[in-house]
C-alpha cells in the first residue's frame, strides 16, 4: 500500500448516485429549520428606514469590520495551536492523567461567556489577584488585559474544545496504518506527524476552526466585558439602547454575510482527498506512542490550557461562593434547574445529532451542490447573537407553531437549530473516515438504503456522533437567550440561575450555580469523551515505543 | 469487515430509552396545560434573584399562582413587540422606563389610585408605567485613593483635567443615558456636549456596564466611576465592609445624582386585569416597598415604607426636579455620544 495508493482512492464513486428520497426529505427539512432565523431578518428587514444605511457605513464600520476580522483570525489560529497538540497527547500518548485531562480539557466550553470573562478579569485585571500575588515583587499595576490581547485569551479558552472534540473523533478513527507505515520508512515521530496525521486531520481540523469562528463571531458577554469591539457588540449595544428590531435584523444581515463569506473561505480549503481506509480488514484501534520520558512534559503541555480555562475560573468561582458565605449570603435552590438542565441538554444532544445525521450523510455520500447547500446552511445560525436566533423563533412559535410556543419542544428546536453545526461537523468528518465500499458490499449484499444506513453508516459514525452530542450537550447546558426567552414559563435551568445571579452582582450565587453548572457537566462528558477507542480498560498495554518504530 | 452486532444493539437501546424519555416530556408539558383559565404571568426585567421573594409574598398573600419569565430588559421588550397581542403576558415589569417606552403601545393606562401612590415625576405623563423603586445615580470612589471631602460638589467638575486618567464609567449603559439625557434638558446641549469632551478628554477606562465598573473602584483600578446606586450595596454584602470603595451623592443640585426608577405596566391585552391591578398595588404597599428598601437597597417611593438605613432619604438627595416622563430623546444622547467619540 502506498500513499499515493491512499489518497487517490476515491470516495468519489459514490458521485452521480441518486440520493434516497428520505435523505433529500429529511435534509431539506432540517435545512430549512435552520435558515428560519434568516427567513426572519429578511422580513424584519422590510419597511427598514433609510437610516440603516447610515449605522451601516458609520464612518468607523470599515474599522469594526477589520477588529472582527482580526479577532476571528486570532482566535482560530490560537484555537488550533491549542487544541491539535492537546488531542494528540490525550489520544495517542501515554501522558500521565491522559483521562482525567481529557476530560478536563473539554470543561472550558461549557462555562458561559460571562463567566468566563468575569473570572479573567478579576484574576488578571490591573488590579486583579495576580497583581495581589505580584505585589510582594513591586508589581503595582498590571498592563490592561482590555482590548484585543484579552478579547482573543477569553476566547480561546472558550473555543478551542470545538476543534479539540473534532479532532479527537477523527484521531480515534484514523486508520493505524498509515502512521505505522510512515515509522517503517524511517519516518520520525514529528515528521510522521506532519506528513501524515496532520494531513487525515484536515477535516476535523477545519470543521472544528469554521465553529470557533462563527462562535467568535457571535459572542457578545465575552467581548464586551472584555471592552473590544467588534460587530455583534455594535448591534447589540445598539440593540439594547434602542430596541429597535428593524435596525437590529438589518445589522444581523450583515453578519450573515460575514458568516456566508467564513462558510465560502472554509469551502476553499476543503479538499476532495480521501480520508478513510482503502484496505480491508478488520478495524484496529490506533496504539498509543509511548512517549517514554517526554510523557511528563507532555501531561505539563495538556495542563496548561486546563489549569488556564478551567482550574483558575473555577478555583475564583470558588473563592466567590466561600467569601460570600462568610458574608451570610444565601444559595439559589439548585435541585430542580440542575436536573432540568441535564434532561433538557441530553435531549437537545439527542434530537440534535438525530437532525444532522441525514445532512452529514447526504452531504459526504451524495455530493451535488444541493447537498452542500443544505450543509452549508446549518451553520449561519451559528453565527448570528443567541439573541436573535431567539427571537425569530418567537416569531417561527407565535406565528407558526402556536401551540408548541413556550414549551419544551420549541425550546428543544431552538437548540437544535442554533447547534446543528457542531453535529454536522463531527458527524461529517467522522463519515470522511468511513469507506464507502462497506456501506456498497453491505447493499450489494441484500441490504436496503435505509437498512445500510442504521446497520451499518450509523454504528460506524460513532465516535463522530458522541463528539457532537457532546459539544451539543455542553452548548445547550450554557445557553442562554433561548433558554431565558423561549424556555416554558417557570422552567429553570443552571444557565438562567447563573445569569440571574450574575447580572445583580449576586457573587455567591452565581458561583454556587457555575460549579455546579461544571459539576453536572462533567459526568456526561466524561462518558461522551472516554467512551471511545482505546479507552478501555488493559489497552495500556499496546504501546508503541518510539524508539523501535522509528529504528 | 464484520458488522458489529453489539453497537447495532447499542444504538437501538439509546434510540428506545430516549423515545421513552420524550413520551415522558409530552406527558409533562401536556398536564400542565389543563387549567380553564389562563394563568396570571409576568414578565420581569427585573432578576429573579432580587424579586423571588417578593412574589412568593404575594403567591402567599392573594392565594394566586403567579408564573414568571425572567429575562433582560430590553429582551423582554423585544419578546412582547414580536408576540404582540398573543403575549401570554399580563404584567411587564422592567427595570428603567426605557424598556416600558418601547413597548407602550401594547400597555393600557393605570387607574389613578395606582399613579397616585407615587410621586408625578416617578409615573409616565401618559400613565402607561408607574415606577415601583428608585435608583439614584452616584459616583462611587474608591476609599484608599479618595474621600469625600476630595470629591467636587458637581458631577460637572469631573470634566477638569485634574481628574485626567482617574474616571470610569459605562458609555453604553442605560442609566447613564438617562443621565446624559437629563442633563441635556437642565443644561442645554452645549454645556452637555462640552462637559462630554471634558470627559472623554480625562480618558475615561470603559466598562461593559455597572458591575465590573463598581469592582473595578474597588480594586483601585479607577478612582472614581459613575455608576447607579445599589451595585455597591451588593458588593459590600458578598465581601464585606472592607470593600475598598463608597457612593458619593453630588452635593450640588444636578442631574450627577438623578433618580430613576423601576416600574411596571399593565398589557392591553390582559384577561386577568384584576389580579393584575392587585400585583401592581402589592408593590407599591408597605410591604412591597419595604422589600424593595430593605432587600434590593432601593429607594421607596411612598412613605408606606421604612428607607434603608444604609441609604439617605429619597427628599435629601440634591435631584434635579425633571419628569422621567420627559428622558425621552435618548437617541439624541446616543447621537451626541457618538459625535464626541465615548460611544462607537
Amino acid at each position: 500500500m502506498t500513499f499515493s495508493g491512499v489518497i487517490s482512492t476515491g470516495w468519489r464513486s459514490t458521485d452521480g448516485k441518486r440520493p434516497p428520497t428520505f435523505l433529500v426529505a429529511s435534509s431539506a427539512i432540517v435545512a430549512l429549520a435552520a435558515l428560519i432565523p434568516v427567513g426572519y431578518l429578511l422580513i424584519r428587514s422590510i419597511g427598514a428606514g433609510s437610516d440603516w444605511f447610515d449605522i451601516v457605513f458609520r464612518a468607523n464600520t470599515a474599522a469594526v469590520f477589520g477588529r472582527t476580522f482580526m479577532l476571528i483570525l486570532l482566535v482560530t489560529i490560537i484555537s488550533i495551536m491549542v487544541a491539535v497538540p492537546v488531542a494528540w497527547l490525550t489520544v495517542k500518548s501515554n501522558i500521565p492523567l491522559r483521562r482525567v485531562l481529557s476530560v478536563a480539557s473539554v470543561l472550558p466550553l461549557v462555562m458561559p461567556s460571562f463567566v468566563m470573562a468575569t473570572t479573567v478579569i478579576e484574576m488578571y485585571s490591573p488590579k486583579g489577584v495576580l497583581q495581589g500575588w505580584l505585589s510582594g515583587l513591586g508589581v503595582n499595576r498590571l498592563p490592561d488585559i482590555y482590548g484585543l490581547g484579552g478579547a482573543t485569551f477569553v476566547l480561546v479558552l472558550m473555543t478551542y474544545p470545538y476543534v479539540l472534540l473534532t479532532v479527537r473523533g477523527a484521531l480515534r478513527r484514523m486508520d493505524p496504518a498509515l502512521e505505522e507505515a510512515a515509522r517503517a520508512m524511517g519516518y520520525g515521530p514529528m515528521h510522521t506527524f506532519r506528513a501524515v496525521t496532520l494531513p487525515m486531520l484536515r477535516p476535523a481540523i477545519t470543521g472544528g476552526s469554521l465553529l470557533v469562528a462563527l462562535y467568535t463571531l457571535s459572542d457578545f458577554g465575552g467581548v464586551t466585558l472584555l471592552r473590544y469591539q467588534t460587530f455583534t457588540s455594535t448591534i447589540m449595544i445598539q440593540y439594547q439602547s434602542s430596541i429597535d428590531r428593524t435596525l437590529a435584523a438589518v445589522l444581523s444581515l450583515v453578519l450573515v454575510v460575514i458568516a456566508v463569506l467564513l462558510l465560502l473561505g472554509e469551502g476553499f480549503t476543503r479538499g476532495s482527498g480521501a480520508y478513510h481506509r482503502s484496505t480491508v480488514g478488520a478495524v484496529r484501534t490506533g496504539r498509543r506512542f509511548d512517549l517514554g520520558n517526554w510523557r511528563w512534559a507532555g501531561a505539563a503541555a495538556v495542563s496548561v490550557p486546563v489549569l488556564i480555562g478551567l482550574i483558575i475560573p473555577v478555583g475564583v468561582l470558588v473563592h466567590w461562593l466561600v467569601r460570600g458565605l462568610l458574608n451570610d449570603q444565601q444559595l439559589l435552590p439548585l435541585l430542580i434547574p440542575a436536573r432540568n438542565s441535564l434532561y433538557v441538554s441530553l435531549l437537545a444532544a439527542f434530537v440534535t445529532v438525530m437532525a444532522a445525521l441525514p445532512v452529514a450523510i447526504l452531504a459526504v455520500r451524495f455530493r451535488s451542490r444541493m447537498s452542500r447547500f443544505f450543509e452549508r446552511s446549518v451553520y449561519i445560525g451559528f453565527g448570528l447573537p443567541g439573541v436573535v436566533v431567539a427571537l425569530s423563533l418567537v416569531f417561527f412559535g407565535i406565528n407558526v407553531a402556536r401551540p408548541l410556543y413556550q414549551s419544551i419542544w420549541l425550546l428543544l428546536f431552538a437548540y437544535a437549530v442554533l447547534f446543528l453545526p457542531a453535529s454536522v461537523g463531527a458527524l461529517r468528518s467522522s463519515l470522511l473516515q468511513v469507506n464507502p465500499r462497506v456501506e456498497e458490499a453491505a447493499q450489494g449484499l441484500g441490504r436496503s438504503q435505509w437498512g445500510v444506513i442504521f446497520s451499518v453508516t450509523v454504528p460506524l459514525v460513532m465516535p463522530g456522533a458522541l463528539a457532537g452530542g457532546a459539544m451539543v450537550f455542553l452548548l445547550t447546558m450554557k445557553e442562554l437567550p433561548a433558554t431565558l426567552i423561549l424556555s416554558p414559563i417557570g422552567y429553570r435551568t443552571l444557565s438562567s440561575s447563573i445569569w440571574s445571579a450574575a447580572s445583580e452582582a449576586f457573587f455567591a450565587k452565581t458561583a454556587g450555580a457555575a460549579l455546579l453548572l461544571v459539576l453536572v457537566a462533567g459526568v456526561p462528558t466524561a462518558y461522551l469523551t472516554l467512551r471511545g477507542h482505546g479507552d478501555k480498560v488493559g489497552d495500556s498495554d499496546r504501546l508503541m515505543k518510539i524508539d523501535e518504530v522509528a529504528r | 469487515m464484520g458488522i458489529d452486532v453489539a453497537k447495532i444493539w447499542r444504538v437501538v437501546i439509546s434510540v428506545v430509552l430516549f423515545s421513552m424519555l420524550l413520551t415522558l416530556a409530552v406527558a409533562c408539558s401536556s398536564g400542565e396545560e389543563s387549567s380553564d383559565s389562563k394563568p396570571f404571568v409576568v414578565y420581569s426585567g427585573r432578576s429573579e434573584s432580587l424579586i423571588a421573594p417578593l412574589i412568593a409574598d404575594f403567591e402567599e398573600v392573594t392565594g394566586q399562582k403567579v408564573q414568571v419569565n425572567y429575562g433582560s430588559t430590553s429582551t423582554l421588550a423585544a419578546t412582547l413587540l414580536e408576540e404582540g397581542d398573543n403575549t401570554p403576558a399580563d404584567v411587564y415589569f422592567a427595570q428603567d422606563p426605557g424598556g416600558l417606552g418601547a413597548v407602550d403601545s401594547m400597555l393600557t393606562e393605570l387607574p389613578a389610585d395606582i399613579l397616585a401612590s407615587v410621586p408625578d415625576w416617578a409615573h409616565d405623563p401618559e400613565n402607561k408605567w408607574v415606577g415601583t423603586s428608585g435608583r439614584a445615580r452616584v459616583v462611587v470612589y474608591n476609599t484608599d485613593m479618595l474621600t469625600e471631602a476630595d470629591l467636587p460638589d458637581s458631577i460637572e467638575d469631573f470634566a477638569n483635567p485634574e481628574w485626567k486618567g482617574r474616571i470610569g464609567w459605562a458609555p453604553t449603559n442605560g442609566s447613564l443615558h438617562a443621565m446624559i439625557t437629563a442633563m441635556r434638558q437642565e443644561w442645554g446641549e452645549d454645556r452637555t456636549r462640552s462637559w462630554l469632551e471634558g470627559i472623554v478628554a480625562n480618558e475615561p477606562k470603559i466598562y461593559a456596564k455597572n458591575t465590573p465598573t463598581v469592582a473595578a473602584a474597588g480594586a483601585g483600578e479607577i478612582e472614581v466611576g459613575f455608576v447607579n446606586h445599589y451595585y455597591l450595596h451588593r458588593f459590600i454584602a458578598e465581601v464585606g465592609e472592607s470593600f475598598a470603595a463608597r457612593n458619593y451623592y453630588t452635593r450640588a443640585v444636578d442631574p450627577g445624582s438623578l433618580v430613576l426608577v423601576a416600574g411596571v405596566g399593565l398589557i392591553e391585552e390582559s384577561d386577568n386585569k384584576d389580579l393584575a391591578k392587585q400585583f401592581i398595588k402589592f408593590l407599591l404597599s408597605a410591604s412591597g416597598q419595604q422589600y424593595f428598601a430593605s432587600q434590593t437597597y432601593e429607594f421607596p417611593l411612598n412613605d408606606n415604607a421604612k428607607p434603608n438605613n444604609l441609604l439617605p432619604a429619597l427628599a435629601d438627595i440634591t435631584k434635579p426636579s425633571i419628569d422621567l416622563g420627559d428622558l425621552i430623546d435618548l437617541a439624541g444622547t446616543q447621537n451626541l455620544l457618538r459625535e464626541v467619540g465615548a460611544l462607537p
